[in-house]
């Protein structure tokens, strides 16, 4: 049986767009460098392994033109508490494509892009335009952007061997994006954004159920139920400070709300060193909080309780942190003639989260008693990088 | 007089437009393009390696309620 999956394919799409947007646009005048990566990513914890390679190759032409290309998988392997209470561990891939195009006029930039992202059950189509522009002797860089996505949801049959004829819903998103990058000093710098994001169609999980107690207070299960329609705000200030010696310390805020009650904080704090000149090592801090949706609950007290109805444990109460560490190192072999330089990188993150209202079911108690929920996760990025 | 006032004032605004305008285009930045040598070292870039940045949103966002506004300005996620 094909078991409950993470929320993992829309929220990909993601990277497209800070490939094209997160490279090029703090500064307008300036197309971005040409450069190929080569990445490994590993993510392992609560039960779910998720690895597999992305390549990201972008070059300019034509002096005023940048082209980015991008190769991303996800290979799955589930058996998280999701899928072991209610289903059974299953295994899934889902590969992407992106492609986008900036382009340089005067000190505004534009970029336009792509992406499809598709796996057995669900596809996600994302397309952007985006422009940014340098104001005041630029020190000030102002962007905005569009986009658009559509996916088409589908259902695995009960046996796993394909996909339910009877079952294809559709979901749209747009979001609006403002950004502003603006230079302080000569050793600082400060980023501010502001998204809205609606999403429209089928927002829920097709596998996943909710449980509540029926007549004679024995637990059962009904499906989920989500609102079909949704739209979240977020807002994000970041700064990065040059030390007087030569490091780099960063903080970044973010607040969250959405129109399913959902509001988070987040916040990061990161340190930069290089060592010799070869050497750069990255240290962080992150901690994320949020309030559950209205619609969540752990254990309904009956069936159809509320209009909608939702146990995932992403839309729960809950907090994540976690520590980072990186070291880039440039590689000092001679390397092919157009090769400007090469670094191998290895970054490495550790996260806890825990759940305060999403129960352990695995535990032999009574509903409603069971211990809170918690697990680690450790993120492995492995990646060559050359410039060219 | 009340006529008299209002093209008193709208002098004023054309005058205090004229400017404000006149100071754009003198406008002086206060770090000058060749103090900017820290500000281009790559430790500054807030997102010094994309493909690595953008793997790290996609990690959080697939297990977090929040999403958007993490990219540089204007990056984000056109997602989720």
């Amino acid at each position: 049986m094909k078991g409950l999956r993470a929320p993992v394919h829309a929220a990909a799409l993601l990277v497209a767009t800070v490939l094209a947007l997160g490279s090029s646009l703090s500064s307008a005048g300036v197309l971005p460098e040409d450069r190929a990566d080569l990445l490994y990513h590993r993510y392992d914890g609560g039960g779910v392994t998720i690895d597999g390679p992305s390549l990201l190759v972008r070059k300019k032409f034509l002096e005023q033109f940048s082209v980015a290309a991008n190769y991303y998988v996800d290979m799955v392997s589930s058996a998280s508490i999701d899928v072991i209470t209610t289903a059974s561990p299953y295994e899934e891939e889902r590969t992407q494509y992106s492609l986008s195009v900036d382009a340089l006029r005067g000190k505004t930039s534009y970029s336009a892009g792509y992406s499809n992202s598709e796996e057995s059950d669900y596809e996600a189509n994302t397309a952007y335009l985006s422009l940014s522009q340098d104001l005041f002797g630029d020190l000030t860089t102002i962007s905005m952007g569009f986009s658009r996505g559509w996916d088409t949801v589908r259902q695995r049959d009960v046996d796993g061997s394909g996909v339910d004829p009877n079952f294809e819903e559709r979901t749209d998103r747009r979001t609006y994006t403002l950004g502003l990058t603006q230079v302080l000093t000569k050793n600082m710098i400060l980023g501010g954004s502001y998204e809205v994001i609606t999403d429209e169609g089928f927002l829920n999980n097709p596998y996943r159920t909710v449980r509540y107690l029926d007549e004679v207070g024995v637990v059962a299960r009904q499906d989920e139920r989500y609102p079909r329609t949704r739209t979240s705000n977020s807002f994000s200030v970041r700064t990065r400070y040059h030390l007087p010696y030569r490091a780099a310390v960063s903080g970044q805020y973010r607040f969250f709300t959405d129109t399913w009650g959902i509001l988070a904080h987040t916040g990061e704090l990161g340190y930069t060193h290089p060592w010799g000149s070869r050497w750069i090592f990255d240290g962080k801090l992150r901690y994320y909080t949020q309030e559950a949706a209205d619609f969540y609950s752990d254990l309904f007290p009956r069936q159809d309780a509320l209009n909608f109805l939702a146990r995932d444990k992403e839309l729960s109460t809950f907090v994540s942190s976690s520590v980072g560490l990186g070291a880039s190192y440039e590689v000092p072999f001679k390397l092919p003639r157009f090769i400007k330089k090469g670094t191998l990188n290895l970054r490495w993150e550790h996260i806890w989260f825990d759940y305060e209202d999403f129960r352990d079911t695995r535990v032999n108690a009574p509903a409603g008693s069971e211990p809170l929920y918690q697990f680690e996760a450790d993120v492995v990025q492995l990646f060559a990088s050359i410039w060219f | 007089m009340t006529a008299m006032i209002r093209r008193k004032l709208s002098i004023v605004a054309i005058l205090l437009g004229a400017s404000l305008l006149g100071g754009c285009a003198n406008f002086e930045p206060w770090v000058k393009p060749y103090e900017r040598e820290r500000l281009a070292d790559p430790i500054m870039a807030f997102e010094r390696d994309p493909v690595s940045a953008a793997y790290l949103y996609h990690v959080y966002e697939s297990r977090e309620g929040a999403r958007g506004a993490l990219g540089s300005a204007g990056g984000g996620c056109g997602c989720n």
